[in-house]
């Protein structure tokens, strides 16, 4: 029977497992909308394009299946670029479908045509122009293929007008064939075997374990390598939630604003198990001076990632999860395992002391302002930690990455690669559409929040009962803050104190806004806040504006020269 | 160092900006670039001369096989391989010179291809060295003219596709 490309389209998507939709209409993709009218499939209607993508975003870093987003062509399309990057940074799978004006008009500077394809190619794992009905269908399964395999990452797929409307029978593909695209899984097992003998021989390890954990499904694997072989652990700011926060062996977040336990053990090691990590530069400091003692194990799936900033000394190239494995396997009988140990005793021992010597740590006078790690605590002290967080960009992103323990993967959503602002709460929406049962907090700056603040409106039609915790400074705090360190707190446009009242904006759209002023008064909103059901809440805490995030390794400097409290 | 790069990609639009866009956007030169379809018109061939220290090279070698578009990179450097340019020379001539540049042209198997009263124009197919050689020497009778392709090359050992 012949079906429309709309028609198509959508049952190609329901043979792909897809359950839920962002999108927002337009001109180039009514065909498709007009097939969404009979809700084949949960469609979530956003306020402006960005927040689709962060939704969709926040939708797969809380499941790990691909988000799915609908636009139209043209500013819809252009609109979606900063989510495709973002997710594009963090390795997120995504499939993004943007309307194009017909075939016969693109190129003619029609109305609403933009080259999305052009503008995409360098923030997408990949992308297509469907200039054939009958390439739908593969292009469909295609694009769900490379966005979900290998290393993940967002796709983007235009579809002409014309084709929309265009009538053909069709046949969804079974299986995929790419000839240029084979990600490998299987790690060498003569790098693995390598591997773990120069572990076992090293009697200063740390493993220092990225967002790759996550991706790969691989934080049982990591607990039982990490557990069984007593080795430390530091995650990165993507990794965190892939290695259980409250364990002994975790020693918190490393890089520029990581724990001083953390950076200390990674200038001081001599095995560093560098798992699904990319040595980006927030956490290596100056690349130089790196590591210095130590020999470097790097697990990744992306050769590119492999030796790009720091030459290693045993890579291996294959999925985390499956390299973990084979590395447990590996693990030595009782008594060789307790002679490493043994080996290793000395240095678990200096790295507890660091983090004794240096906890993180702030000041809440209780008659003072509202501290804003205070927040972040009180928080978790009411979740008990059982919370999906997500962040906005800046302060408010590292006290969450710092105060808050994130015991499961999936649970802690930040921007982490592209440090997009306007992030976080979008994202928090997803992963409430995502885990309706989950309690969602969007830990937010009050400038980031009001990078995609119009997303209110969605989470009220969608009765999404995420907690917005706005750490209210009345400055771009981040900024800020460097101004006070690097630029003779010439305080350059960085306050935006002029802003809405939060309380009544939440009430305008239809939510329920709380406010604490008093350190007193936190615990209790917060109480307020998660008893709402069906209603999202903002929780405006009127916080110190001078308050800083330390650890702090300057940019440019290696990671032992830190600012400490 | 210098490397002479072979690339087979899909041959689907778009596909040279991919390639052009990654050696742009992570900063990679490229000093020359050729295109043309294989005997497999759905796959198409680039040979790009590209220069930079080991670690440079292994990122492009890396990130071109990244792309999905990407079936296979090879690098020619470190084994035996023939590398062609070809090139147009349009050189002034008059009465007195001509025999001179013709015996240039036999010198080089090269091949006039043109003719007009006051100059000559010459295509010559070598590596980089042999056309440079032939530039230096018509140089002195003043090239009107001169464009090159950029480098193609097949390694000796026999290889598929």
């Amino acid at each position: 029977m012949k079906k429309t490309g709309a028609q198509t389209f959508i049952e190609c998507l329901i043979k792909e497992g897809v359950d839920t939709v962002f999108g927002f209409p337009g001109g180039a993709v009514l065909p498709i909308y007009d097939v969404l009218y009979d809700e084949p499939l949960r469609h979530i209607l956003v306020r402006h394009e960005q927040g689709a993508v962060h939704m969709a975003d926040g939708y797969a870093r809380a499941t790990g299946r691909p988000g799915v987003v609908i636009v139209t062509s043209g500013p819809g399309a252009t609109n979606t670029v900063t989510g495709i990057a973002t997710a594009y940074m963090d390795s997120i799978p995504m499939v993004v479908f943007t309307g194009q004006v017909p075939t016969a008009l693109i190129g003619n500077d029609a109305f609403q045509e933009a080259d999305i394809v052009g503008i995409t190619r360098p923030c997408t794992k990949h992308n297509y122009l469907v200039k054939d009905l009958k390439d739908l269908p593969r292009i469909i399964k295609e694009a769900f293929y490379i966005a979900t395999t290998g290393r993940p990452g967002p796709v983007l797929v235009d579809i002409p007008k014309d084709i929309q409307m265009a009538s053909a029978e069709y046949k969804y593909p079974e299986r995929v064939h790419l000839e240029g695209y084979n990600p490998t899984y299987k790690g060498h097992s003569g790098q693995v075997k390598k591997a773990m003998d120069f572990i076992l021989s090293s009697k200063r390890p740390v493993i220092y374990a990225g967002g790759g954990i996550i991706l790969s499904g691989a934080a049982n694997e990591l607990k039982t390598f990490a557990t069984r072989l007593g080795l430390p652990v530091t995650n990165t700011l993507m990794g965190l939630g892939g290695f259980p926060g409250t364990s002994p062996q975790f020693m918190g977040m490393l890089g520029m604003h990581g724990t001083f336990a953390a950076n200390m053990a990674v200038m001081n090691t001599d095995c560093l198990i560098a798992v699904g990590a990319r040595f980006d530069d927030r956490v290596t400091g100056k690349l130089d001076e790196f590591a210095p003692y130590a020999g470097i194990v790097h697990i990744d799936i992306d050769p590119t990632s492999i030796s790009k900033n720091i030459m290693v000394d045993i890579p291996i190239v294959g999925d985390v999860k499956d390299v973990l494995k084979e590395m447990c396997e590996l693990i030595p009988p009782t008594k060789a395992l307790n002679a490493f140990k043994k080996g290793t005793g000395d240095w678990l021992k200096q790295v507890d002391e660091w983090g004794a010597s240096h906890k993180l740590s702030y000041k809440q006078e209780a008659k003072g302002k509202i501290k804003p790690q205070f927040v972040i605590e009180k928080l978790y002290e009411a979740t008990k930690g059982k919370a999906i967080v997500t962040t906005e960009v800046g302060q408010n992103q590292m006290w969450a990455a710092q105060f808050f323990k994130y015991d499961r993967p999936r649970t802690f959503i930040t921007s982490g690669g592209l440090g997009t602002m306007g992030f976080g709460f979008p994202a928090a929406i997803g992963a409430q559409v995502a885990c309706p049962n989950a309690t969602v907090i969007g830990i937010a700056g009050d400038g980031s929040l009001q990078m995609n603040i119009q997303e209110l409106a969605t989470a009220v039609q969608y009765k999404l009962p995420i907690k917005i915790a706005i750490l209210n400074n009345q400055v771009l705090g981040m900024v800020r803050q460097w101004q006070e360190f690097f630029y003779d707190k010439r305080y350059s446009h960085t306050c935006v104190s002029v802003a809405p009242d939060f309380v009544k904006l939440a009430e305008a759209y239809g939510a329920i806004g709380l406010r604490a002023t008093k350190p007193d008064e936190v615990a209790l909103v917060i109480k307020q806040a998660l008893a709402v059901k069906d209603t999202p809440v903002i929780m405006d805490f009127k916080v110190d504006p001078f308050e800083d995030v330390y650890p702090m390794v300057p940019s440019g400097e290696p990671l032992n020269k830190m600012l400490l409290v | 160092m210098r490397h002479t790069i072979s690339v087979l990609v899909s041959n689907e639009f778009g596909v040279l900006s991919r390639i052009a866009g990654l050696f742009s956007g992570r900063g990679f030169n490229i000093e020359s670039l050729t295109v043309a379809e294989t005997l497999d018109a759905a796959v198409s061939r680039m040979t790009i001369v590209t220069r930079g220290d080991d670690k440079v090279v292994e990122q492009i070698n890396k990130q071109l096989n990244k792309l999905i578009s990407v079936i296979k990179v090879h690098d020619f450097t470190g084994e035996a391989h023939i590398q062609r340019e070809l090139a147009l020379i349009k050189v002034s001539s008059n009465q007195e010179n001509r025999a001179e540049i013709l015996s240039i042209v036999d010198i080089f198997r090269a091949k006039v291809v043109d003719v007009s009263p006051r100059s000559y124009t010459i295509e010559i197919t070598g590596d980089e060295e042999k056309i440079r050689a032939i530039t230096e020497l018509l140089r002195p009778f003043g090239i009107k003219e001169f464009v090159s392709t950029g480098r193609i090359a097949m390694a000796r050992t026999p290889k598929q596709r």
